[in-house]
């Protein structure tokens, strides 16, 4: 076991580590550096702004320098947003996508795992049809399709619900919605057909001729050997959490860490796409590792390589 | 004949040297065809309605998007003057004074953009580059993930380790943050590169797409390289493996001839599964603003153009929105339907 975890979390800072020297290196590859789409500089002026950050220096010691800095959470400044570091714009806004991002999860969770038990149980009934078509459906559709969808009828049209920002709970509701979507959806066909299989085992029978009642069973029997899959969806669903974010913190107008990217993507805010990247990335990676080791943890049945 | 009870001779019968009858020889008449790995896959699939339905969807959605734009009255860039944002089946004052001269004006069927171009073609357009960069990412994603997967699994050892501990790095970087960062960076040194002689259609094509190939290639083949690996570790144990190498092939023909032959069910159905997801990720991106170059359409810049003017010309949005889902939708269940067909086993 405690070989597993340490297996796991070196494969893990490998990974980070990969990423972190891919975006320096591919963030490097844009030629004349961060400040060729101002205004004709003079060339004192350049050199000036290179030597502040470093630019001047070999490719290698700048390297070591951003990676021993980003060691320390430091990220350095932003170039669009003076006086700012990435650091203290991260800390700013991630707190926010992290609260819409952590309702979706739990609506998700919520949402998916009675429904898709309750579809494995009525197999072939109405119940089982109309969650399935559901559940279909629910993959194909883009957040971004869902997104516009929700904002014409309820925001536009019907005008219930407000579009923009996050100034109360109202404002939460359509951006939950649009994120927890799909994960709802997977999770529904995901505890559909794990329920399916529990259901079809030797123990579930046993169970029954014990006499214990059907509640029980449900509960103690089918439905935490069920949910094993689901927890190895957790992080994968994460990941699909912050990238989604991106497209609903665009269209809802959240001040979160998903816009924020956007922004500095389109504005060619190098250091910030740099530290918005390693930082999600990390954070992915870590959830995953956590994940894997608790569904270790979870199910004994697993045997450890 | 005296019989020697040691000896091993067989004790043959006349009889059956006699030429066979024809009762005989009617039972050895094969009567019906042995059904093969195809037909019977196709007939399996032939019985599944909706994936049927999925995969008539889906012809439909081809035709309208690679032969109807050749002989579409309209062309995706033409603007037309005085024709901005017409509603569907709504004609120009230009054009409708054309039809009161008696002359016949082809109706815009979903109107047109602000900029006065027919939508119909543009959603037609935008589908086929959605389609494009489905089927091509498949592709490339086939061609690497296969090789690899069959590679690590065939060899084995510590050649099988070192190539899954890379998948499972790959495996945990998030995609979308380095689609972005890649077309962020392949940008300049693609545009350098449209610029040098025969490599003029990157302009037409667009770095962004460009790059979003090379991610797909770099990072999507892992799902496939582990299904494939997963089947060739069992496949290679048989016997017809054994009888190849046996009879001197070498690995590269055995890994192409043998295994992935016979893993063929299994490449089906990933790859159909892999292509809506594929332009999932592309009408994603498209939507961001980072998908393809700015006079060709994609059903997801399509959406994202249309989405400031979603309060008054709501079908502009609607359109794309649904096609898209349309699209995703059919080559999922038609997915679920070919493995069904070809490969039960994989269903859970």
């Amino acid at each position: 076991m405690v070989k597993y975890i340490v297996k796991r979390i070196l494969l893990a800072i490998v990974t980070i580590w990969a990423v972190a020297t891919l975006t320096f290196f591919l963030m490097n590859l844009v030629p004349g550096g961060p400040f060729l789409s101002e205004k004709a500089i003079s060339p004192q002026a350049t050199a000036a702004l290179e030597a502040k950050y470093g630019l001047d220096k070999p490719m290698y010691q700048r390297y070591l320098t951003y990676m021993t800095d980003a060691l320390h959470g430091d990220f350095g400044d932003s170039l669009k947003q003076r006086g700012r570091t990435v650091m203290s714009i991260i800390a700013m806004k991630f707190p926010v996508s992290a609260r819409v991002g952590g309702i979706s999860v739990l609506v998700a969770l919520i949402l998916g795992i009675p429904l898709g038990s309750i579809a494995a149980l009525k197999r072939g009934k109405a119940a089982d049809s109309v969650i399935s078509v559901i559940a279909t459906c629910g993959i194909a559709v883009p957040s971004f399709v869902i997104c516009t969808v929700l904002m014409y009828f309820f925001g536009v049209k019907l005008g219930l619900l407000p579009t923009m920002g996050l100034q109360s709970a109202k404002h939460y509701i359509m951006p939950v919605i649009a994120l927890s979507f799909y994960p709802t959806a997977y999770i529904m066909r995901l505890m559909r057909s794990s329920m399916l299989d529990v259901l079809g085992q030797d123990y579930m029978r046993t169970a029954r001729a014990k006499g214990l009642a059907g509640g029980k069973i449900l509960f103690k029997h089918a439905l935490r050997n069920a949910i094993l899959p689901v927890v190895t969806y957790v992080g994968p669903m994460l990941a699909y959490t912050i990238t989604g974010s991106f497209v609903v913190e665009k269209i809802f107008v959240i001040p979160g860490l998903g816009g924020e990217f956007i922004t500095a993507i389109n504005g060619r805010d190098y250091t910030l796409i740099m530290g918005t990247t390693i930082f999600l990335a990390t954070l992915v990676i870590v959830m995953n590792v956590v994940v894997d080791i608790v569904y270790k943890i979870v199910d004994p049945r697993i045997k450890l390589k | 004949m005296k019989e020697n009870p040691l000896s091993f001779q067989l004790k043959l019968n006349p009889e059956d040297f006699l030429p066979a009858t024809d009762e005989e020889k009617q039972s050895q008449i094969i009567m019906r065809e042995s059904v093969s790995f195809w037909k019977d896959g196709m007939r399996r699939l032939r019985k599944n309605k909706v994936a049927m339905v999925s995969l008539v969807v889906i012809i439909v959605v081809m035709i309208f998007s690679f032969i109807v734009p050749s002989f579409y009255p309209y062309t995706y860039k033409e603007q037309m003057k005085g024709a901005n944002n017409l509603a569907p089946m709504q004609y120009s004052a230009e054009e409708q004074a054309r039809i009161d001269a008696g002359e016949k004006v082809f109706p815009h069927i979903f109107g047109t953009d602000k900029m006065g171009r027919d939508y119909a073609i543009r959603v037609m357009m935008g589908s086929r580059i959605s389609l494009l960069v489905g089927l091509i990412a498949t592709c490339i994603i086939l061609v690497i993930g296969s090789a690899y997967g069959s590679i690590a699994a065939f060899f084995g050892g510590w050649v099988d380790l070192v190539m899954m501990r890379i998948v499972d790095i790959i495996y945990t970087i998030p995609d979308i943050l380095l689609i972005v960062l890649l077309s962020f960076s392949l940008k300049a040194p693609l545009s350098n590169l449209a610029t040098k002689p025969g490599f003029h259609w990157l302009n037409t094509v667009g770095e962004n797409l460009v790059s979003i190939f090379v991610v797909f290639a770099l990072l999507y083949w892992v799902g496939m390289a582990r299904m494939v690996r997963s089947q060739v570790l069992m496949l290679k144990e048989s016997e017809y493996v054994t009888a190849a190498r046996a009879l001197g092939v070498g690995n590269g023909r055995i890994i192409k001839k043998h295994l992935l032959t016979n893993c063929i069910g299994t490449l089906i159905v990933t790859t159909t599964l892999q292509i809506p997801s594929s332009i999932f990720t592309e009408s994603f991106l498209s939507f961001l603003g980072m998908g393809v170059a700015v006079p060709l359409p994609s059903l997801g810049s399509l959406a994202s153009d249309a989405l400031n003017g979603i309060n008054t010309y709501p079908y502009l949005l609607f359109i794309p929105a649904v096609l898209i889902s349309l699209i995703i939708l059919s080559f999922n269940l038609l997915g679920d339907g070919l493995r069904d067909a070809f490969d039960p086993k994989l269903k859970n």
